[in-house]
């Protein structure tokens, strides 16, 4: 039986649909806390124009928006703002984490950095560079458009499966105890303290680790 | 002084049932980065604001003393991250100065060429930023447009347009290139128009002036006390200025290209003025440099045994191989006094400074930064008070606090 | 040079004069003038400093801790760097400080930048100011234990910057 659909009405699978609509209006909700926020005000003016891509609907409110741009380092004090403002965006959501040190710590290995955000939410996109140039962060997003459409579903049935954090593992030892390349090269061919009291090792001004 | 900050008033007197709190940041639009303000408001009006820092401490100072000189540049560059250059300039300048070393002149020149784009870029952005807090977007567009064709100097340059990490102890990473002369002189002509087109957006626009004149008084007297340098500190008439008073790098020898920019007022409207003016001394200062770039090399003779060697010498010759694993090695490496020293440059926020204790080896022992942002920060509590909240955001705006170099 | 030598043997028999503390001692390195006052006479000597040779500005506090520099005596140093606006001089102040006593008079009643430079220092070294009104942690949370400047604190901490709940896709 030959249904005929009058002009104006198509049909369409209801997932693709909504995937369409998502991906061309992402509403960032920047997350700018260091240098690669400069370089996100850079995408937002003139030489480079995220508009051009609809992502340029900037709200600073995370109740508005759907993709989040964690641009610059992430430190102790802050991370809990961040998953407050993560919690409060509503579904669904998504994350970019943009530059070195919002992925991994970049060259910040210090005591008060969190060493890449996505130990404590979730990330979909990663951002390389320090600070990534413009160019990477248009590419990002239409990465992250492309992502939409693929495996976007009407209810968000995709997120629902990642209930485990698709991270690296959480260092189980106390940092100190590790001997991280490059960082403590020059005391690395040492001998420690607590081995050999009477050696000179006070020749080494570097404070050496302590093994418990 | 009529005001104090830390007045404290009885937590249970009725006058307190009348007053709240708002919670200001740390994520907030015109924060721009990360600061927090917790205001006590009296309607609209602000009678108590004390600022909560820290969100972005990552521990630059503890880092230093994990590097070397040279490496450290890297980590200082990330510091006042809207004008990179001025910072290596200032840790640079610092070492050399630690270490006794007196740069060659073209490099001088070429600093100074780069510490004043900083200084131009750095205004740019906040002069941009500051009226877009208080609605004008279109500044914004046109002081960026500016601070992309300074990236694209910088990256001519250095290679990377954000993050150069182009000084280097008694030199440069390299030298300049011709061309990079041309853009320069291009960038000298064409900013003017850019800068006109700004002013007449904003000096005589009734809401931005409504908005910032009268508005964060810093009387003079106060601004000494608090130690406020650069652009703020000169706003309120302070006549200090690193770059006549001490001069450093090239400016001895410029000082009669450019003038010191003060306003009396002291309000947000003369921090504004003040700005927009520099920008001008700057450009003059560039023109100037550019013009009279001296020729020569850009690094300290080699026999100082404190550079390392041009790279074809370290390929091919058995001296520069060998100066260069000298300086590499991890056994080997600068040999520093035993010597504390303090040094500092007029950045484009005020004075940069940094303490270096060295002992002996390449590494900082310690390294302190002093950072015009965070001393600039501590004024905020003064000038709030008796404010409406909505003069928060002019106020933050016109103090151009920097959230990594306020909190390392 | 010669002539800033002799100004600071004046500015030294001036401040022993006015202070009554025999000990401060003078030295100079590169453009850079020092003095080394004994801890108790630190407020007076900085007081002296403001009101008798005009340094009215404080420009930076900072701490140096020389747990482990070569031939080190004392513990901790605090400086004190003043400048005179009106006559471009520069003065470093230092003063020595060992445990366990690391308390020290606030100079936030001289110069009210030392509001915020002090609350640094403690934050970071745990020097205590005493007569600072509101002395607390200024860059590092409140919850924070340790000293990170201090050069026993390990560069990487230890452990502080894992110790967060994490949230997984499911259940945000
Ligand atoms: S990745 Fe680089 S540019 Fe980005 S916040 Fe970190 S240090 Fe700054």
């Amino acid at each position: 039986m030959a249904l005929g659909l009058p002009e104006n009405v198509f049909i369409a699978n209801l997932d693709k649909l909504a995937n369409w609509v998502r991906a061309n209006s992402l509403w960032p909700m920047p997350f700018a806390t260091a240098c690669c926020g400069i370089e996100l005000m850079a995408v937002g003016a003139s030489r480079y124009d995220i508009a051009r891509f609809g992502a340029e609907v900037m709200r600073f409110s995370p109740r508005q928006c759907d993709l989040m741009i964690v641009a610059g380092r992430i430190v102790m004090k802050m991370l809990p703002v961040l998953q407050r403002i993560w919690l409060q965006m509503p579904e669904p959501k998504w994350c970019i984490s943009m530059g070195a040190c919002a992925s991994s710590g970049g060259v910040f290995d210090t005591y008060a950095v969190v060493q890449g955000i996505d130990r404590f939410i979730p990330v979909d996109l990663y951002i390389p560079g320090c600070p990534p140039r413009p160019e990477q962060l248009i590419q990002a997003v239409l990465d992250l458009q492309e992502k939409i459409r693929r495996t976007g579903t009407l209810t968000g049935r995709e997120f629902q499966q990642r209930t485990q954090l698709q991270t690296p593992q959480l260092l189980t030892a106390p940092p100190s105890d590790l001997i991280v390349a490059p960082g403590d090269y020059r005391t690395a061919t040492q001998r420690w303290p607590a081995d050999d009291k009477s050696s000179s090792v006070s020749s080494s001004r570097w404070p050496l680790p302590q093994v418990n | 002084m009529p005001l104090e900050l830390v007045e404290t008033w009885d937590e249970f007197t009725d006058q307190k049932q009348y007053l709240y709190t708002l919670n200001f940041g740390p994520q907030h639009p015109a924060t721009h980065t990360t600061l927090r303000l917790i205001l006590t408001l009296e309607g609209e009006k602000v009678v108590r604001a004390v600022p909560d820092i820290g969100y972005l401490h990552s521990g630059f100072e503890k880092l230093g003393e994990d590097l070397n000189y040279n490496q450290y540049v890297t980590i200082v560059d990330r510091m006042n991250y809207i004008s990179p250059v001025a910072n290596e300039i200032a840790w640079h300048h610092v070492v050399e100065k630690l270490l006794g070393i007196e740069i060659t002149p073209r490099c001088k020149y070429i600093r100074t060429i780069l510490a004043e784009l900083a200084r131009i870029s750095d205004h740019c952005l906040n002069i941009g930023t500051a009226a877009l807090d208080l609605g004008a977007f279109t500044p914004f567009l046109y002081a960026f447009y500016q601070r992309e064709q300074i990236y694209d100097l910088i990256q001519e340059a250095s290679g990377q347009r954000f993050h150069p990490s182009y000084t280097r102890i008694g030199g440069l990473m390299y030298d300049i290139r011709d061309d990079w002369i041309r853009m320069v002189r291009e960038f000298v002509q064409t900013f003017p128009k850019a800068h006109s087109d700004i002013h007449r957006l904003l000096t005589r626009n009734r809401i931005f002036v409504e908005r910032t004149k009268g508005i964060g008084i810093l009387p003079r007297e106060l601004a000494i006390n608090l130690g406020c340098t650069g652009p703020v500190a000169r706003a309120s008439g302070v006549v200090r200025d690193l770059r006549k008073d001490e001069p450093y790098l090239a400016y001895g020898e410029l000082r009669d290209t450019f003038q010191v920019v003060c306003a009396t007022s002291g309000d947000c409207y003369a921090r504004y003025l003040v700005r927009m003016e520099e920008m001008l001394e700057s450009l003059k200062i560039i023109h100037a440099a550019i013009e009279n770039l001296p020729a020569g090399p850009v690094n300290i003779d080699v026999e100082t045994k404190e550079v390392l060697p041009p790279k074809p010498d370290t390929w091919r010759t058995i001296e520069g191989l060998i100066q260069h694993f000298e300086l590499i090695m991890t056994n080997r490496g600068l040999e520093t006094p035993h010597e504390e020293i303090y040094g500092a440059i007029e950045s484009p926020n005020g004075e940069l400074g940094f303490y270096i204790v060295a002992d002996g080896t390449d590494r900082p022992y310690r390294c302190r930064t002093r950072p015009p942002s965070f001393v600039h920060f501590a004024v905020f509590p003064y000038l709030a008070v008796g404010h409406q909240i909505s003069d928060m955001v002019a106020i933050l705006g016109s103090l151009n606090i920097i959230a990594a170099e306020l909190d390392r | 040079m010669l002539q800033s030598m002799i100004a600071g043997e004046q500015l030294l028999e001036t401040l022993r004069e006015r202070t009554g503390c025999p000990a401060i001692s003078f030295s100079t390195f590169r453009d850079n003038y020092r003095i080394l006052v004994p801890r108790e006479y630190i407020y007076v000597v900085l007081q002296c400093l403001k009101e008798g040779f005009g340094f009215n500005m404080l420009v930076d506090i900072t701490a140096v801790d020389y747990l482990y520099y070569p031939d080190a005596r004392h513990r901790f140093c605090v400086v004190y760097c003043l400048l005179n606006t009106q006559t471009g001089q520069r003065l470093i102040v230092k003063t020595f400080l060992d445990e366990p006593d690391l308390n020290l008079p606030s100079a936030f009643s001289l110069w009210k930048a030392a509001d915020w430079l002090e609350r640094e220092v403690y934050d970071m070294f745990g020097i205590i100011f005493e007569g600072h009104p509101d002395l607390r942690r200024i860059l590092l949370p409140e919850s924070f234990a340790d000293f990170p400047l201090r050069k026993d604190y390990p560069l990487r901490g230890r452990g502080e910057r894992h110790d967060f709940p994490a949230i997984s896709r499911a259940e945000s």
